[in-house]
């Protein structure tokens, strides 16, 4: 008896609390999806909110945002944290898989200076093919076994291939096709979704708070967040892949993480990266 | 309620929320305290256990759920092997509590995300 009355007392609270949650926003017409034209707002946004910086200094995250940041972002780039890896990716780009082919067969231009055009929207499959995705299935098309999406391989893999692509603007194109428009739609839904226990979506850290200290960390604005991807974190004490670091931020919110590459990660780096189009990939990077 | 849903500032849903849970798990636990003499059933616990993990299938179906979800399920589990039957319900009770608070979440985040939205 006891038990019930507590739990429905409780339940109240708790649907009192979700009813002032769900206020929701006055109703705007259904307006058509315009990549574009959100680019530009989203562009518009940062840069009015840091005036002083140029547009490719965003790419640096947290480093970008003041001078003592950007002095030490400086001397780390002296000795790279993320040299080692560097070299293994090019390395292991060069070997040959068993049947003799090797991942230049894969990609245009041989893989090299091609980072700023993933992801992209493939029609036959209908949906959107990241790098890292792109790069197991050519592991897998000539029979190898595909490489963890959160660990060291696929980091080293993208972080040459990031390399050199260096100073190339993201160029995702958003082809005039129902299906890709819904795709960057669904990413931009997933990005500017509360979730989680602590009820944060990436934009409440990234849109709302970049800038500021979350615990010793400062957080990197949504402009440009994945152009430095695969990044080397001191406190992972190694490379991240973008798969591992919306994992790793989808959890902070106390959040169960999706799959890595399940279809609305896909979403969402297209259209993370489209709203950077036009800012210089300048991966590896490396964090405090 | 307009302010709240500010692009800035909007710290207050998420304190609300977060304060509705603890106030739940404290009203939890507060039940289970008081209800020591009317000892739970391993059918009690089952039946709870069931209900909450139905309801964490659903906010999985939603791609939303909450990781002290999962965790509660777990505590729960634990505390019915080793027998004690009262936690174990408390804790399947908190753990549907969380589910249905993730499944609320996601149920509204399906328009509500729009007045975060840079425009
Ligand atoms: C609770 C706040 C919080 C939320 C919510 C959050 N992040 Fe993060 N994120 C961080 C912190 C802290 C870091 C590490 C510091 C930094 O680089 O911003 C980070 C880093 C990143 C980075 C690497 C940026 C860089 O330059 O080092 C990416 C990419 C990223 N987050 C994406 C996301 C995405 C996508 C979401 C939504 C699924 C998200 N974040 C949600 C806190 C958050």
């Amino acid at each position: 008896m006891k038990v019930r009355s507590a739990i429905s007392l409780a339940s109240v609270a708790l649907a009192l609390a979700a009813l002032t949650l769900a206020a929701a926003p006055p109703a705007s017409a259904a307006n058509a999806i315009d990549p574009a034209a959100d680019a530009r707002a989203f562009q518009k946004f940062f840069t009015t909110k840091f005036p002083k910086l140029k547009l490719e200094d965003f790419v640096n995250g947290p480093y970008s945002l003041n001078e003592d940041m950007h002095r030490q972002w400086v001397e780390k780039e002296e000795f790279p944290p993320y040299e080692f890896s560097l070299d293994m990716g090019k390395e292991m780009f060069a070997q040959p898989f068993k049947n003799g082919k090797s991942y230049a067969d894969c990609f245009a231009n041989g893989g090299i200076g091609i980072r700023q055009n993933y992801p992209y929207f493939d029609d036959k499959e209908g949906k959107v093919v990241t790098l890292e995705l792109a790069l197991n299935r050519c592991r897998q098309a000539n029979g190898e076994a595909p490489f963890s999406y959160v660990k060291d391989e696929m980091a080293a893999l993208t972080g040459y291939m990031a390399f050199t692509s260096r100073g190339k603007p993201f160029d995702i194109k958003i082809p005039n096709d129902p299906r890709a428009l819904e795709a960057f739609e669904t990413g931009k839904q997933y990005f500017y979704t509360r979730r989680g226990q602590l009820n944060f979506s990436c934009a409440s850290c990234h849109v709302q708070n970049p800038g500021e200290r979350i615990r010793a960390e400062i957080l990197a604005p949504a402009l440009g967040i994945l152009n430095a991807m695969p990044i080397y974190r001191s406190e992972w004490g190694g490379m991240g892949t973008i798969s591992r670091r919306f994992i790793t931020c989808n959890v902070q919110t106390r959040g169960v993480p999706l799959d890595p590459q399940s279809d609305e990660y896909r979403d969402l780096e297209y259209y993370l990266s489209y709203v950077s189009n036009g800012l210089p990939i300048s991966g590896p990077g490396a964090r405090p | 309620m307009k302010m709240t849903m500010r692009l800035t500032g909007s710290n207050r849903p998420i304190a609300r929320l977060v304060l509705a849970t603890t106030l739940l798990t404290t009203m939890l636990q507060i039940t289970r305290a008081s209800s020591a003499q009317a000892a739970a059933s391993v059918d009690e616990f089952k039946a709870a256990y069931a209900v909450a993990e139905a309801a964490n299938t659903q906010a999985g179906a939603l791609r939303n759920q909450w990781t002290a979800t999962a965790s509660t399920l777990a505590d729960a589990k634990k505390a019915a092997d080793a027998g004690n039957f009262d936690a174990a319900v408390a804790l399947s009770k908190e753990a549907e509590a969380l589910a249905k608070a993730s499944i609320f979440q996601g149920t509204s985040e399906k328009q509500a995300w729009k007045a975060q939205e840079i425009r």
